[in-house]
């Protein structure tokens, strides 16, 4: 499809406003003043109309397609949380009027600190802070505590342990905080406490904290996670949990009792929050009572029935995000706790297990699936021998589904992960199920076909490192 | 149940497909001692009452005040087709495009929001958007550091302050060195901020408008970068570049900026998104999602995400930056905002927000205390002195139901009777009336 650049023609217009303003040469001297004007699209409403409807038409989505993507957690998001979240009292509000009197912002207080509150109970945690912007930052305001905890206790700790599973955003959110990673081996899919005794001491008085994913990411429970935490307790190290995968967990477990000191959650995945071809999402960091001083500011607090934002903190890591966190994407969070409430949160752990074991067990003679015990809210699976995860993936678009997670964890051969959530149907389960049966018996007998696929898309397969290497990513670039 | 459609008899069909007696033992594998030891949640309510206490929520929040606020954020109308297009569900529930094939609407949508963000700076590339211009500024500094390997940056006073607390939070467990050039009565100080960078220096940091609404031209304060192999890194407000001489003009090697003004509502502080554009030479130090432009095998033109060796999901702890998505949905209103704007429609917003605010100092200063706090070109923002406490003066006027500006006092030392004051199009000429109305009885 053509660019909207190119389907500019000069001179059309549609969003000019009316005003009898002078032109800015006679306001500004003329060495502040670009050239020429920026050269943007110059079209009419309907132009731009009708592009981008037919763009959004070139789109899988989770309203349109089963999106069983692991770790994703593509879950139906509810149609009232855009409703709530475009109110205008909400959208209209400028971030620095709560700072300018308590009276101003009471009703988007009140939202921030309810959400806080019942993301507290959910998990355990003593406080959150809504402030990170997306989970990866989340993870970074995490790790950025605990340097503060050990710093503030005059130690300087710099390794921090994260187990092959983990998430690529562990080490790298880990490494932008200063730390340097020891990676832990798993053994049966799950974090080895023997393997971890031998980091802690081959890193004697060094070991700042652990990162860990519970379930993890191949949709396992940590069987070992008491001994785990004892073991980084006794050394006066932190657990961290990565919360991407806490809707497994919803009600059935909380971090906090279980002994992990900080935590990320993941608005857009576990409470339903859209997420948007890729962001914005929101990734609030809780955290249990002596990690509490170091929590960004400024705090939420509620005093004689009034809602304020409370700097006064001095040991505070600071400012992770500009004002409050994603405001627009904590609302449709809260609504969404709001409307299924306690009973409603655990429903959603049981039936994404449901969904997740039942797809599991139906595609035992279909795909390798490498740990046959009863998974979380997702499971892994590999390529039968002599076929590609990638072949699949693609020969699943081409009848409607999107893609598992492919490749991804590294530790998985030729891994498939699928994530297909409480909000699926039976149907739509066993139609994946004979869609993938299909794929693999068309694979056995003749995998150049399968190699093929998408035949039916707006797109074949590209040439990825082509692009990579004559790179053109402007309209401007070629 | 609400979002779950099972009927009993299938979830009994499935449960014995599955081989278990209840929905409990799916979590046998969770220990006694592991379950929580309350879970005192709210019982659910229906759509309609959590709709309504939204909608009480949303009543009691002081947006129906008269405003002239900015200092970085700003109030601007927002044609409803950003809303309607940006409210189609095949883009709002879609996710990162991993699979190109069917994802192809959000990549092109990226790929235009990348040109359209590269010619409005004329910059060579840019990026598909970091979280807000916090972090922008951020990544931008470690561009710099990766490809000078060098450790100190030079930032003028006049960058936003709420950016220069999140840069020192970022930067709390590396060791980078940050030196801030003071500002000279609410201008950049171009003397200094040559003077400043040195062999170490990284990059040097610099905001046009500056946090007191003050343009200036930096070419010299860049090309004095350059000459110490120094980057040159600034970051501007997206609907005043329209007008104002560019990065690019200027010579900068990454320009950024809060993107909120391009079609995002305020929201009370976020979601925004991050701008960030650079020049070729620096396209591998780039953080964050880059789609390019690709052929398929029937040598038809697509677009994938590319570049993806920097990303952390393959690199992990040696990746240019931690961050694994981009503010996609914020991307597209910025690309949909611009594209219904074109040229001409935010080259002339530009013109009528700073004519607006020029009128209100006119109005302001003809009250007689009441002047510019320098002089120098400003653009829709600026910053006056008055003759008596700002916070006192905003505090008694917005009783009145008009806030009139920011004060500059909360975070710059003597500055205490500054009021930051900010006109765009949601302001209009009976507005400034009623303020220097108001205004005239405190003053």
């Amino acid at each position: 499809m053509n660019t909207i650049f190119a389907k500019s023609v000069p001179g059309r217009c549609s969003a000019v406003i009316d005003s009898d303003a002078p032109d800015a040469a006679r306001m500004l001297p003329p060495n502040l003043l670009r050239a020429r004007p920026p050269r943007l699209p110059e079209c009419s409403e309907l132009d731009v109309v009708r592009h981008f409807t037919n763009l959004s038409r070139q789109n899988f989505s989770v309203d349109a397609n089963f999106y069983p993507l692991g770790s994703c957690t593509m879950k139906y998001n509810p149609k009232f949380l855009e409703y709530v979240a475009a109110l205008p009292g909400f959208t209209r509000l400028h971030p620095l009027l709560a700072r300018l009197g308590d009276s101003h912002a009471q009703g988007a207080l009140r939202c921030l600190y309810e959400t806080e509150r019942l993301l507290c109970e959910i998990t355990g945690m003593e406080a959150f802070s809504l402030q990170p912007m997306a989970g990866a930052n989340g993870e970074f305001a995490g790790v950025s505590l605990i340097a503060a905890y050990h710093r503030e206790v005059g130690r300087d700790r710099r390794i921090l342990l994260i187990p092959d599973s983990a998430h690529g955003t562990n080490p790298a959110s880990a490494a932008l905080a200063g730390f340097e990673i020891a990676n832990i081996e798993s053994r049966d899919g799950m974090v080895d406490p023997r393997a971890l005794a031998a980091a802690i001491a081959a890193h004697q008085g060094n070991v700042a904290g652990m990162m860990m994913t519970c379930p993890n990411t191949l949709g396992l429970m940590e069987t070992h996670l008491p001994e785990i935490v004892k073991q980084l307790h006794d050394i006066d190290a932190l657990l961290y949990y990565d919360g991407a995968n806490m809707n497994a967990i919803l009600g059935k477990m909380r971090v906090g009792d279980a002994g992990f000191d900080v935590v990320h959650l993941n608005l857009h995945k576990t409470f339903a929050t859209p997420h948007g071809g890729g962001g914005p999402g929101s990734g609030p960091v809780g955290v249990n009572a002596h990690l509490l001083p170091f929590l960004p500011v400024p705090r939420v607090e509620k005093r004689d029935g009034l809602y304020l934002l409370n700097d006064d903190f001095p040991h505070s890591i600071g400012h992770i995000g500009p004002f409050y966190g994603s405001f627009g994407v904590a609302v449709k969070a809260l609504a969404y706790i709001l409307r299924l409430g306690g009973e409603g949160l655990a429903r959603v752990a049981e039936y994404a297990a449901l969904n997740a074991n039942y797809l599991k067990k139906r595609l035992e003679d279909v795909l390798d699936i490498p740990f046959e015990r009863i998974c979380a809210h997702e499971f892994v699976a590999s390529a039968p021998e002599g076929l590609h995860a990638l072949d699949i993936a693609k020969a699943l678009l081409d009848r409607g589904f999107h893609a598992p997670t492919i490749y991804f964890p590294l530790i998985v051969r030729e891994c498939l992960m699928a994530e297909p959530t409480e909000t699926e149907s039976k149907e739509t389960l066993d139609a994946y199920v004979e869609a993938l049966r299909e794929i693999i018996a068309q694979g056995r007998d003749d995998p150049h076909a399968l190699g093929e696929a998408p035949l039916t898309l707006p797109a074949r397969r590209f040439d990825e490192t082509a692009a990579a290497r004559h790179i053109r990513i402007t309209e401007d670039m070629e | 149940m609400p979002y779950i459609p099972h009927t009993h008899r299938e979830l009994q069909e499935m449960l014995t497909v599955v081989g278990v007696r209840g929905l409990d033992d799916l979590f046998a594998d969770i220990a006694p001692s592991l379950r929580p030891k309350h879970f005192n949640l709210p019982r659910g309510r229906s759509e309609a009452d959590v709709c309504a206490f939204f909608e009480d929520m949303a009543g009691k929040n002081g947006t129906d005040t008269i405003s002239f606020l900015g200092a970085g954020f700003y109030a601007h109308d927002i044609p409803k087709a950003v809303d309607a297009l940006s409210g189609r569900s095949e883009f709002y529930t879609a996710y990162t495009p991993y699979q190109a094939e069917c994802s192809q609407g959000t990549l092109q949508a990226i790929f235009e929001f990348q040109t359209a963000i590269s010619r409005l700076f004329e910059m060579d590339c840019a990026n598909a958007s970091v979280y807000d211009g916090g972090s922008a500024i951020f990544e931008a500094a470690m561009m710099a550091v990766r490809a000078t390997r060098k450790h100190a940056l030079v930032v003028d006073e006049g960058v936003n302050p709420v950016w220069r607390g999140m840069l020192r939070t970022y930067l709390a467990g590396l060791d980078i060195d940050v030196r801030i050039v003071p500002h000279a009565n609410g201008t950049s100080n171009l003397t200094a901020l040559t003077a400043a960078v040195d062999d170490s220096t990284a990059a040097v940091i610099v905001q046009n408008p500056n946090f007191f609404g003050a343009v200036a031209d930096y070419t010299d304060v860049f090309a004095n970068a350059r000459a110490r192999k120094a980057l040159g890194v600034i970051s501007v407000y997206p609907v005043m570049q329209a007008v104002l001489k560019t990065p690019g003009e200027m010579g900068a090697d990454i320009a950024v900026a809060e993107g909120q003004s391009l079609g995002q509502p305020l929201n009370f502080g976020g979601p925004y998104l991050g701008l960030m554009a650079c020049r070729k030479e620096h396209i591998r130090q780039l953080p964050g999602r880059i789609v390019g432009r690709a052929d398929d095998r029937d040598g038809k033109t697509g677009y994938v995400l590319t570049l993806q060796a920097r990303e952390q999901h393959i690199r992990r702890s040696k990746a240019t930056s931690n961050i694994c998505s981009n503010q996609a949905l914020c991307a597209l209103r910025a690309l949909i905002y611009l594209s219904l704007l074109g040229p001409r429609g935010l080259t002339r917003l530009a013109e009528h927000n700073m004519a607006l605010t020029r009128y209100a100092v006119e109005r302001l200063t003809a009250l007689g205390d009441v002047e510019p706090l320098n002089d120098v070109p400003y653009g829709s923002e600026v910053a006056l002195r008055l003759p008596m406490p700002a916070e006192k003066f905003i505090s008694a006027l917005a009783k009145k139901g008009c806030v009139p500006g920011y004060p500059a006092g909360r975070h710059y030392a003597a500055m205490g009777n500054v009021l930051l004051l900010s006109c765009t199009e949601v302001n209009n000429r009976a507005q400034i009336d009623l303020l220097a109305e108001a205004a005239g009885g405190l003053l």
